[in-house]
């Protein structure tokens, strides 16, 4: 069986489409919209970590840069939500560039522990010096374009699958071109990189202000949908998860990082009749998904189709 | 001056759990290569442990203690066995992802068995505060620094005197090496889970009388211990507790004199600016770092 990107991209456009019309309850598009939401995020880091080989345990910062800044400029300057969501991306941009500069010198555990204290730092700062301080704050204005408002949860949830299906797009070009072969390159083997001509610390950069944009445009999707944001939204514990969606999905493929957010972000939920033991339902789950499926849900399924004599 | 020497001890007592965490990072990355976020968990489960066999069960302080340790221990034990052992290739995004999944497994069973309430039991001795300058010293305090530093000396003999401590070492330099030599490499790994455990275990008996101990303490306790770890340079133990008693006095000043809620946030602004000037730690070999795959 023939399984290329175009395909699966199709198939995956098609299932979209006509999703609502199976599932037609406001809290089951409500949960495909958060999916779409964190698949916006899980596409950079898995740009970053499966194809540049760059561990980051930071993302939920650049999420919270993005919800905040998106908000706090729609609310307090009035500017029309379009532009304040790409505001926050250059925002996002620009704080992973300073943070890039440094931190990609390191590498493993260094890198590791220097991305998770950046995130940790700007919750830190959400949390103390954002405007509601740990409470957070409402009345964003929803998602509008035109003059036309996304107030529907169905309206939304078009929206924001539509932005991921762009930006999964780009991504897969990206992947496809000499920027992404040349990743690639980075990720097998930095020294071989270097001497064919590669500049390494550049790319590194790019690759990282690319998951960084993504991240911010995935919070400021977010925030302009819930309409209320908190700190707590943006802790480590989201970076955790999308660490979590990316490895489970499959780290060598982009289509992987939108299937791990998917099935991460409605696994708590299919856990709620276990009430207070959810947690341990869910770390069992993904004890067991680390163990025997490590190589990730979507690499294994292709792997097995590709077999399937047609 | 009396208020300063009252942060200074404050922050001793939690650096003290920082170096302990960070040193139970060591043990589990020298013979490994594996950071083990988990690590927090086994100080949380030493003090509910502790908190069960002595008050809930009403067993003597001492077999309460080493009940607590040898409990903990065999949980350490148990995640070798059932999740770091069955992983054969070693890819670090895979173990970290691993560690992280069991802490939030032990993280339920703990919520589960002790509810989201704060534990605490009486302190090791009775007795008034001791007056230093004006600052008092709570005679736990006293217990928990002494108690971390004699376990720090034990590591170090351990290490570099006994020959199943060189073995471990071994393991760590060259794992193909070591098991030329005869030395069962497997074992190591599983007995390097083991102590780091026990060494978990200990801080959180010592520090619950003073901090008291709910069961969702572990992911900052890890965090804090790992940027211990970093900071005194992967794999250095006398750089880890340096590091940590670091972190612990200058959150503690923070705290004090500029601003509660930025404690947090301090520690991990020095290690960054430390990764940044030093990429291997204050006390770690940018050689050795570059040596070794993580």
């Amino acid at each position: 069986m023939q399984i290329t990107n175009r395909n699966i991209f199709i198939g995956f456009s098609i299932i979209i489409i006509i999703l609502p019309l199976i599932f037609t309850s406001s809290y089951s598009l409500s949960i495909a919209t958060f999916s779409a939401i964190n698949s916006l995020i899980a596409i950079g880091l898995c740009v970053l970590m499966g194809y540049a080989g760059q561990v980051s345990l930071g993302q939920a910062g650049f999420y919270g840069i993005g919800a905040y800044v998106s908000s706090i400029l729609s609310i307090h300057l009035g500017l029309p939500v379009i532009f304040a969501c790409i505001v926050a991306m250059i925002a996002s941009a620009l704080s992973a560039v300073i943070l890039a500069i440094p931190a990609l010198r390191l590498k493993g555990h260094y890198l590791a522990v220097a991305t998770l204290g950046f995130g940790e730092i700007i919750h830190i700062i959400l949390n103390e010096w954002g405007p509601g301080g740990p409470s957070g704050f409402g009345d964003i204005p929803r998602f509008n374009l035109f003059g036309f408002v996304f107030d529907t949860v169905m309206e939304y949830y078009y929206l924001s699958w539509f932005v991921v299906m762009i930006v999964m797009a780009f991504s897969i070009n990206l992947i496809n071109s000499r920027f992404g072969r040349a990743l690639r390159s980075i990720h097998d083997s930095e020294i071989a990189s270097n001497a064919m001509g590669v500049d390494v610390p550049k790319l590194k950069i790019k690759a990282f202000v690319l998951s960084a944009v993504f991240a911010a445009l995935g919070g400021s999707l977010y925030a302009h949908y819930v309409t209320f944001i908190s700190p707590s939204s943006f802790s480590l514990f989201q970076s955790v998860l999308v660490l979590m969606m990316v490895v489970v999905g499959g780290i060598t493929n982009l289509w992987g990082a939108v299937v791990g957010s998917i099935i991460i972000t409605i696994l708590p939920e299919l856990l709620r009749e276990f009430k207070e033991y959810d947690i341990l339902v869910y770390g069992i789950i993904l004890i067991l998904t680390l163990l025997f499926f490590n190589k990730g849900l979507v690499p294994i399924v292709i792997e097995k189709l590709q077999k399937v004599k047609p | 001056m009396s208020v300063f020497l009252q942060f200074l001890f404050s922050g001793l007592t939690t650096g003290a759990v920082y170096a302990m965490v960070g040193l139970g990072f060591n043990i589990i990355y020298n013979a490994t290569s594996i950071i083990n976020l988990a690590q927090g968990e086994f100080v949380v489960i030493g003090g509910l442990m502790m908190w069960y066999f002595s008050e809930a069960m009403k067993l003597p302080f001492f077999i309460s203690a080493i009940l607590a340790v040898a409990s903990t221990g065999l949980i350490g034990l148990l995640m070798e066995r059932l999740t770091i052992r069955p992983v054969k290739k070693s890819d670090l995004l895979l173990m970290i992802m691993i560690t992280i999944a069991v802490s939030i497994v032990l993280r339920g069973i703990l919520m589960f068995k002790f509810g989201k309430d704060p534990y605490t039991y009486a302190p090791f001795t009775e007795g008034e505060p001791i007056h230093i300058y004006g600052a008092f010293i709570q005679q736990q305090t006293l217990w928990v620094i002494g108690i971390t530093l004699f376990f720090i000396i034990l590591i170090f003999l351990f290490f570099n005197k006994t020959m199943l401590g060189k073995a471990m070492k071994a393991c760590a330099v060259n794992p193909v090496a070591a098991r030329i030599t005869g030395i069962n490499v497997d074992k190591m790994v599983m007995l390097s889970f083991v102590l780091s455990a026990m060494m978990g275990a200990v801080a959180g008996i010592a520090v619950t009388p003073i901090t008291l101990m709910e069961y969702d303490r572990g992911p900052m306790l890890a965090v804090k211990g790992f940027c211990a770890a970093i900071m005194g340079g992967l794999g250095r133990g006398r750089g880890s507790v340096i590091g940590g008693f670091i972190i612990g006095i200058l959150e503690s000043m923070t705290a004090g004199y500029i601003h509660s809620g930025a404690k947090d946030a301090v520690a991990l602004v020095i290690i960054l600016v430390i990764l940044f000037f030093k990429p291997a730690g204050i006390f770690g070999s940018k050689t050795i770092a570059d040596l070794r795959r993580f």
